[in-house]
């Protein structure tokens, strides 16, 4: 078992980058960037996940990541496609020139 | 219940699909088989499904009346149960089949008749380019008139039923081209929908009644219901009243009969076999077949009779003043429905099938004579124009003559004898008034037939020099069916049915053939020795005024006319039956529509309070458009927003 001030720690860290991670997602306009910062997301919950998980001596948390893991590199893979096709409807990656659904 | 042949079981079926079969290959192959314009092959194939149908109907009545190898005796009202049509919880209807005598006389008088005018049609419609769709609308019509009589529930006698009704306005706009035909036969359409709608009433109080349709079903069980009196209103007149609706539309007794003397816009062999042998006189054969149930009912019964009264009289008289020949035999076509519901209204329900039987013959004879006469001038019916064609065409007229004898009443030819007896009928049950109209009637009904002989084969010919020229005998296959007719016309008054009873033949007349379809003891004949007298006289009266003022004394009829002006307006006009419909489809249906359904209640209520709620949507919509920016950093923003505004709930409630 742990130190307790470990878990802080830890999840100071989570909660930081996952705050990086937000901001870049709402800031940033490049489409690319934003996906990377999505990515910075997910890590911050895997460190959270990993963190409660040594905490309580259990590996729940850590299978968990694995999926987090699994499932980021498919929306990498989707994302990149999706960023390509953009790419190739309007010359740029700017995300304020997509604003199709405009009701 | 009788162990059922196999035989049995197939032959009433194949009666029915015979003409069915036809029909398809006509409908599928028709434009194949047309061709050749001058090949009659699709004509040949619809007579021969008819014709053989016929033959294996002739076949299953000996069998019926125990005269060919069969079990021994009579069997009566078996239905022939082939698979079920619906069923619903306890509702069921099967696909069954009823043939005992009163269907077998109907389906003989179907398939025989029909072959014949089937035959004539060969000829008659031998310069129509369309004969494939003629034919095959003849051969369906047949198909759903056999239904009609052999199906053994009500259900199954609707479908045939409705079909007839579909074929009548098919065949009535044939020549679809002219506005007047397709016109008519929407008009037949819509007014037999009023009826119609009786009958599907009336078959719902009688399934709440009975708890069955089944036509056996209702016959064996109708004796134990309570009869209810004069003006009493039961379930069973309401029933029988709303059935009888469905009868007054398809066999045109006032006030539904409107539609049938506009019917003569379809070709001859239509009129013959629909408008006047068959399809309108199912309502005369669905009152009798339930003629057990009716006979529960005075009111009920008391509203037939006097409807067919009336009816006769009434279209006797129109009868008088008409000058298109087919038109003059339309409304005598109602006049002789009426005669049967008279009948079947004082409960002499075989008396009525009688003259039905003997109608079909005399009257198909008339209508096919009258085509043979259209067919000989070029397509003229204006009685007015012809004149003088006995000489010209004489088998036409000989079997003309058979035809207006039988009609009038004369005896030794079929129509006396059926008509005796209807009078014989009325006036043995009490009800010397109708009685009187009836035997009125019978006079009339000479006098407009040797008018209409008159006009047409005697005296000059008035149609000018060159219809005269033109002027010509049918073809064999036209003037066969005739012959054939005139000599039923003679004998169906007296032809015996043989029928084998306890190992021996006996022969009997029709009334009492069918008499075991009514569940009701056969009435003691009336016999008044100076009835037959007087019906006699009556009918030469009726020939002798026509005598005298279309052929001995024609300058007597300038003067009658002006003496009986107003009765002959009111003639004319038809008792102003159209001119009443018309103005209150005018002015209530057209003009309430206008007024108020349509304009207020339709395009104001109801269109109303859809487009409201139409624009109404579309309001809201546009106050909240603008939510939608198209920018994926809103939405998430908003994403993050819920999910941040959920955990919060979840954290602090």
């Amino acid at each position: 078992m742990d130190h307790p001030a470990f878990v802080q720690h830890a999840l100071l860290l989570s909660l930081v980058l996952f705050g990086l991670g937000t901001l870049g997602v709402f800031l940033r306009k490049n489409v690319i960037t934003v996906l990377m910062c999505v990515e910075l997301m997910l890590n911050g919950v895997n460190v959270a996940f990993v963190a409660f998980s040594r905490a309580a001596g259990t590996l729940d948390g850590q299978v968990l990541v694995f999926f987090v893991m699994v499932v980021a590199a498919a929306e990498a893979a989707v994302g990149l496609a999706i960023v390509i096709a953009l790419h190739r409807t309007k010359d740029t990656l700017d995300l304020d020139a997509f604003s199709l659904m405009k009701g | 219940m009788f162990e059922l042949q196999t035989l049995d079981m197939v032959l009433p079926f194949a009666i029915l699909l015979l003409p069915l079969g036809g029909f398809v290959v006509l409908a599928l192959f028709g434009e194949w088989i047309k061709r050749d314009k001058e090949d009659a092959g699709a004509g040949y194939l619809a007579c021969a499904t008819v014709i053989a149908s016929f033959a294996l109907a002739a076949w299953t009545t000996a069998r019926l009346y125990g005269l060919v190898a069969g079990p021994a005796g009579l069997r009566f009202s078996q239905p022939y149960l082939g698979f079920e049509w619906m069923e619903v919880g306890s509702f069921r209807i099967p696909f069954s089949l009823l043939v005992d005598p009163l269907s077998s006389v109907m389906m003989l008088v179907v398939t025989g008749i029909g072959s014949l005018i089937h035959v004539y049609s060969l000829g008659y419609m031998a310069h129509d380019d369309d004969r494939p769709r003629f034919f095959s609308y003849l051969n369906l019509f047949t198909f759903f008139m056999l239904l009609l009589v052999l199906g053994g529930n009500l259900p199954l006698l609707f479908v045939g039923w409705e079909g007839v009704g579909l074929c009548s306005y098919l065949l009535i706009g044939f020549w679809y081209r002219k506005d007047s035909a397709s016109a008519a036969g929407l008009k037949a359409f819509v007014v037999n929908r009023i009826g119609d709608a009786g009958l599907i009433l009336g078959m719902i109080f009688i399934f709440h009644a009975f708890g069955s349709l089944d036509l056996v079903d209702i016959a064996d069980n109708a004796g134990a219901l309570a009869p209810e009196r004069l003006w009493e209103w039961g379930p069973v007149t309401i029933a029988c009243l709303l059935l009888f609706l469905g009868a007054t539309g398809k066999s045109a007794q006032i006030p539904l009969h409107v539609w049938l003397p506009d019917a003569m816009e379809g070709p001859t062999p239509v009129s013959a076999l629909i408008h006047a042998a068959t399809m309108v006189t199912a309502g005369v054969y669905m009152v009798a077949r339930l003629g057990p149930l009716y006979h529960q009912s005075e009111t009920a019964m008391l509203v037939v009779a006097v409807t067919g009264a009336t009816t006769a009289l009434m279209a006797g008289t129109i009868a008088v003043v008409q000058n298109d020949i087919k038109r003059v035999l339309a409304y005598s076509t109602v006049s002789q429905l009426g005669f049967m519901f008279l009948a079947a209204g004082v409960g002499a329900f075989g008396v009525a099938i009688f003259h039905l039987y003997t109608h079909a013959f005399f009257k198909a004879l008339l209508f096919l004579g009258s085509g043979s006469v259209i067919h000989a001038m070029s397509g003229e019916q204006d009685m007015q124009r012809m004149g003088g064609l006995r000489r010209k065409i004489p088998w036409t007229f000989g079997t003309f003559l058979v035809g207006t004898l039988a009609i009038s009443g004369i005896p030794l030819f079929a129509g006396f004898y059926s008509k005796d007896e209807i009078l014989a009928a009325a006036l043995g049950t009490g009800h010397p008034v109708l009685f009187g109209i009836a035997l009125f009637t019978a006079l009339l009904t000479a006098a407009y037939m040797a008018r209409l002989l008159f006009l047409t084969f005697f005296g000059e010919f008035r149609g000018g020099r060159e219809a005269e020229h033109h002027v010509h005998e049918s073809p064999w296959s036209m003037l066969a069916p005739l012959v054939l007719l005139a000599a039923g016309s003679v004998v169906a008054g007296y032809a015996l049915f043989p029928m084998a009873h306890e190992g021996a033949v006996h022969h009997v007349r029709l009334p009492e053939v069918v008499q075991p379809a009514f569940r009701l003891p056969g009435q003691a004949l009336h016999h008044l020795p100076w009835l037959p007298m007087v019906a006699t006289a009556s009918a030469l009266v009726g020939i002798l005024i026509a005598w005298y003022l279309y052929l001995s004394m024609p300058e007597l009829r300038a003067s009658l006319a002006s003496a009986l002006r107003p009765a002959l307006r009111v003639f004319r006009a038809k008792y102003y039956f159209d001119h009443v419909y018309d103005a209150f489809v005018r002015r209530v249906v057209v003009g309430g529509s206008d007024t108020l359904l349509w304009t207020r209640v339709d395009a104001g209520l109801i269109d109303g309070a859809v487009n409201r709620a139409g624009t109404l949507t579309g309001a809201m919509a546009q106050t909240l458009r603008p939510v939608q920016t198209g920018f994926v950093r809103h939405y998430a923003l908003l994403v993050l927003a819920g999910a941040v505004a959920i955990v919060s709930y979840l954290l602090w409630s």
